[in-house]
């Protein structure tokens, strides 16, 4: 009745670890989640060295060095990281932090304003006035532009909330609720998903109850 | 010195690839792509400082003999045996053994663990949702309302009971909760854009530590 490989049987016994906090928390759960820390940790750096540092910089030096010796450069300023464990020399990693700081901003301004505030406002205004979706499509529309102004007007604070723009806050919130409800339900059901998914491999894998 | 130096460097990289997204030329092209490449190189090594500082707390841990020292070593093992297996296993070494080890620990002990992490968690937001949920106030209302009928909307269970349900959770997805999403991006846009020109400029220094002093 029960599965022969001893990896499902591994599987089934982490996962019943896992929702063995469910009734409280025990010895048995701090195991599967240190376990669960560490091997994370250890499956990001695998990653971080198979995905990144081989390809983008091991791979590149070993291959021509004389026309890729400038990948040095990034991997000693990466390199600075470690004189965090370096009490004398820590000010160092501020140097790695400052580039990362520096063209993560750099980088992040121009596509933030385009994709974020841009093309939504665009997106907004032409589904609005998309007169080819039609009598309910163009309503739907409108309606959503109403909730994207009066859903900015909650968010305006330089100015008390009174009058026609406590009105506007007010419906604001109202589409705020349901995209708040909306989420929360989206995220509900993909945990529930998940938890399916569970219960189906210990009932199906492992104690072959469902076939 | 310390820290006129950090700031100088976010200065400029910040105002030049702020222009240089402006710059539509094979060399602007060159410069970002090259710059991606050096930043993934980079921020690998951030790994070192992560991972430093997991051992670190744990090494600490097991050595004072702290309460529950002994999952620290549980931990550690799973990042020597993790890490270890999935560096002799890659690209660089190709150890066939490894891999294939590395293969099975994640789809049988890291997947399954990390699933039912976050399924333990519906019955977590189940009983966080019954507390928020007491349509207390108009608007508890209408956020219950939505959040019932988007999860109605998605189950098989929902069409049987009305088979209008799932057309009106779309509904409810592409409109009201577009809206509410577009200007919450709006916001976090302009918020964001606020946030990397106050660091460029110098303004927010509270990276710097000692709280920007």
């Amino acid at each position: 009745m029960f599965s022969h490989d001893p990896w499902v049987w591994i599987a089934a016994i982490m996962t019943l670890a896992i929702f063995s906090f469910l009734y409280k928390e025990n010895w048995f759960y701090r195991i599967a989640e240190h376990l669960f820390v560490g091997m994370s940790a250890g499956y990001a750096m695998a990653r971080a060295w198979n995905n990144a540092l081989v390809p983008n910089l091991f791979n590149p030096l070993f291959a021509d060095f004389g026309r890729n010796w400038p990948l040095l450069i990034p991997a000693l300023i990466g390199l600075l990281y470690i004189f965090r464990f370096v009490p004398k020399f820590s000010h160092l990693i501020l140097i790695p932090i400052a580039v990362g700081l520096g063209l993560g901003s750099g980088l992040s301004i121009a596509p933030t304003i385009q994709t974020d505030i841009i093309k939504q406002m665009q997106s907004a205004i032409a589904d609005a006035s998309n007169v080819s979706a039609g009598g309910w499509g163009l309503a739907w529309g409108i309606l959503s532009f109403i909730g994207v102004l009066t859903t900015l007007s909650y968010f305006f604070f330089s100015r008390e909330h009174k009058g026609a723009l406590k009105v506007s806050a007010s419906i604001g919130i109202w589409f705020l609720m349901v995209g708040f409800g909306a989420s929360f339900g989206n995220t509900v059901m993909g945990r529930v998903s998940l938890l399916i998914g569970r219960v189906q491999f210990l009932l199906t894998d492992w104690i072959h109850v469902i076939r | 010195m310390k820290q006129k130096l950090p700031l100088l460097i976010v200065l400029v990289l910040g105002i030049f690839f702020t222009i240089q997204f402006f710059v539509p030329s094979r060399a602007s092209e060159v410069t970002y792509q090259t710059t991606l490449q050096w930043w993934l190189v980079m921020s690998s090594f951030a790994m070192v400082l992560a991972l430093g500082s997991l051992i670190n707390h744990h090494a600490l841990k097991i050595k004072r003999r702290k309460e529950g020292w002994w999952n620290s070593w549980v931990t550690l093992a799973g990042i020597a045996v993790m890490g270890g297996l999935g560096i002799l296993g890659g690209p660089s070494f190709r150890m066939g053994w490894a891999n294939d080890a590395y293969t099975r620990l994640f789809l049988f002990v890291q997947a399954p663990m990390d699933s039912a992490m976050f399924a333990i968690l519906a019955f977590y937001m189940a009983s966080a949702s019954y507390r928020a949920f007491r349509a207390r106030s108009r608007e508890a209302t209408v956020l219950l309302v939505s959040g019932f009928v988007v999860m109605l909307g998605i189950i098989p269970f929902g069409a049987m009971l009305w088979h209008r349900i799932p057309d009106i959770a779309e509904w409810v997805m592409m409109v009201p909760n577009m809206a509410s999403k577009r200007g919450i991006l709006f916001g976090i846009g302009l918020g964001a854009t606020a946030t990397a020109l106050k660091i460029i400029l110098g303004i927010e220094r509270s990276w710097l530590g000692g709280g920007g002093k």
